[in-house]
């Protein structure tokens, strides 16, 4: 069974649940999710969230994905170039192999991550699904 | 006094259905005989990864739009359902952060099987009324359960709505004109604590029951606003299938024409505690200014909350803001009997 400790998480939860991401205060560079230093060596930082819009590059569909994720499966995970530049590594909703290009569109939906078992917390976060 | 009323609505309903064949098919039963018999064809069922929360942030996000506010604004949040992810730990929690609705916020789920969402309706009212809050949000939501067998399979289905209220003229699309409630102490529909699915009363679900309830609530609202059935435009009726809200409205004297636009039931089953909100959804997402919408709830147990809204031209420039309750119900993947008793596992 899959376990996971409540507090980690919950750290995360604006990243995931709003797409919170971080804007250089030097540069302007903005990043998802936030790192320690931006490319042009700043750590200095102000909250942006990303509007949950982007471009599918790259995706593939898993048959038996880790302990985590191992109820959902099969389910398809992709690239997504975000339209404010970064890209991000998701899930992918409401779809099959079969209904998806590189290049379509792609919006942000609010869903399940995953539970730690069935006595655990449940994680929610940020997937993306083909626009429609 | 001044007025109040909805500021901004959203529905959501997962995408995927299984038809009434392919359940009847699995328990050696007659699909036509059913679907005659419940007056719908298909339900709506969530994905793997969605429950009672996802549905709900969804329906919020949509309402946020319409209303043109963001979440921080929200004073109030409350969530009515029968299928809260936990039996303790607050759905509303999650679906505020998830809307940043900020940490001062009000905050807490509501149940009464099918009318959690509308009795959440009534308390947000009743704070903005007061001027605790500028705005506040009651959502109804539901991954409703039915044991595998059971009539109820055929009906229990995924989806809900949110509503947000404020009292700022300019912004309200649908002024609350009147609401209240009809309650009594009725074992029609129960689920025990630790229990998976429900159990009903069989007939004596219908007339000491629904019909009881839902003609007593109308009954009232019409008497107490001196009102009768043809002021209205139109009509909503709780949705537990498709032929109780059409026999509510006949005894009422209200004709198919009132109901028919916000009986979404026929297309993705009883969503419980979303049903007579996405009823309403559904009915503000077509109507013009100045009509006038009747709504009654139903929840087992047993109590209806009656409601008169009259939109305003606000509505007619946010129907577009966001997708229409008709557009959730047009996207949809059938799936199988086995697809969806695993994707139902998901949310027990
Ligand atoms: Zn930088």
């Amino acid at each position: 069974m899959f376990r996971s400790t409540p507090i980690i998480r919950w750290r995360k939860y604006q990243e995931r649940y709003n797409l919170m991401g971080a804007k250089c205060e030097k540069c302007g560079k903005l990043h998802y999710p936030q790192p320690a230093l931006c490319t042009c060596g700043s750590s200095k930082f102000i909250a942006h969230k990303f509007k949950g819009e982007g471009t599918l590059l790259s995706f593939t569909d898993i048959g038996s994905g880790p302990e985590a994720y191992a109820e959902h499966a099969p389910y398809c995970l992709g690239i997504i170039q975000l339209s404010e530049g970064p890209k991000i590594t998701s899930q992918l909703s409401d779809c099959k192999l079969e209904d998806l290009k590189i290049g379509m569109q792609m919006i942000a939906t609010f869903r399940k991550f995953y539970s730690s078992g069935e006595k655990g917390a449940i994680y929610y976060g940020t997937k993306f699904t083909p626009k429609w | 006094m001044e007025k109040i009323g909805i500021v901004g609505y959203g529905a959501y309903i997962p995408k995927f259905r299984i038809k009434a064949e392919a359940i009847a098919e699995v328990w050696g039963e007659n699909a036509d005989k059913i679907k005659a018999g419940l007056g719908l064809t298909e339900k709506s069922l969530p994905a793997k990864d969605e429950d009672t929360t996802t549905i709900s942030v969804q329906a919020a996000r949509n309402a946020l739009l319409r209303a043109g506010i963001v979440g921080k604004k929200i004073g109030a949040l409350y969530i009515g359902s029968e299928s809260h992810p936990y039996a303790v730990k607050p759905t509303a929690a999650t679906v505020a952060d998830a809307i940043q609705a900020g940490f001062d916020t009000m905050a807490a789920d509501t149940e009464f099987a099918c009318k959690a969402g509308s009795a959440a309706i009534q308390m947000v009212a009743g704070l903005v009324k007061s001027e605790m809050i500028e705005y506040g949000m009651a959502i109804g939501s539901d991954t409703s359960q039915s044991s595998q067998g059971n009539a109820l399979e055929y009906s229990a289905a995924s989806g809900g709505a949110a509503f947000i209220l404020g009292r700022e003229k300019k912004e309200i699309i649908a002024e609350l004109e009147k609401t209240l409630s009809f309650t009594s102490d009725t074992p029609d529909f129960w689920r025990r604590g630790l229990q998976e699915t429900p159990e009903h009363a069989g007939r004596f679900t219908g007339e000491p029951a629904y019909m009881k309830h839902v003609l007593g609530a109308t009954q009232m609202i019409l008497s107490e606003t001196n009102s009768k059935p043809s002021d209205f435009d139109y009509a909503v009726f709780h949705m537990p299938n498709g032929k109780f809200p059409l026999q509510a409205a006949k005894k009422l004297g209200f004709s198919t024409e009132q109901v028919k636009p916000g009986l979404v039931v026929s297309k993705i089953g009883n969503t419980y505690s979303g049903s007579s909100l996405l009823g309403l959804s559904s009915v503000l997402d077509i109507a013009k200014a100045g009509q006038k919408i009747l709504v009654t709830s139903y929840g087992s147990g047993s109590g209806s909350d009656s409601f008169i809204f009259k939109t305003t031209k606000r509505l007619e420039e946010v129907q577009d803001k966001a997708k229409k309750t008709e557009d959730y119900v047009a996207r949809k993947e059938y799936v199988g009997y086995s697809k969806y008793r695993q994707h139902m596992a998901m949310v027990v």
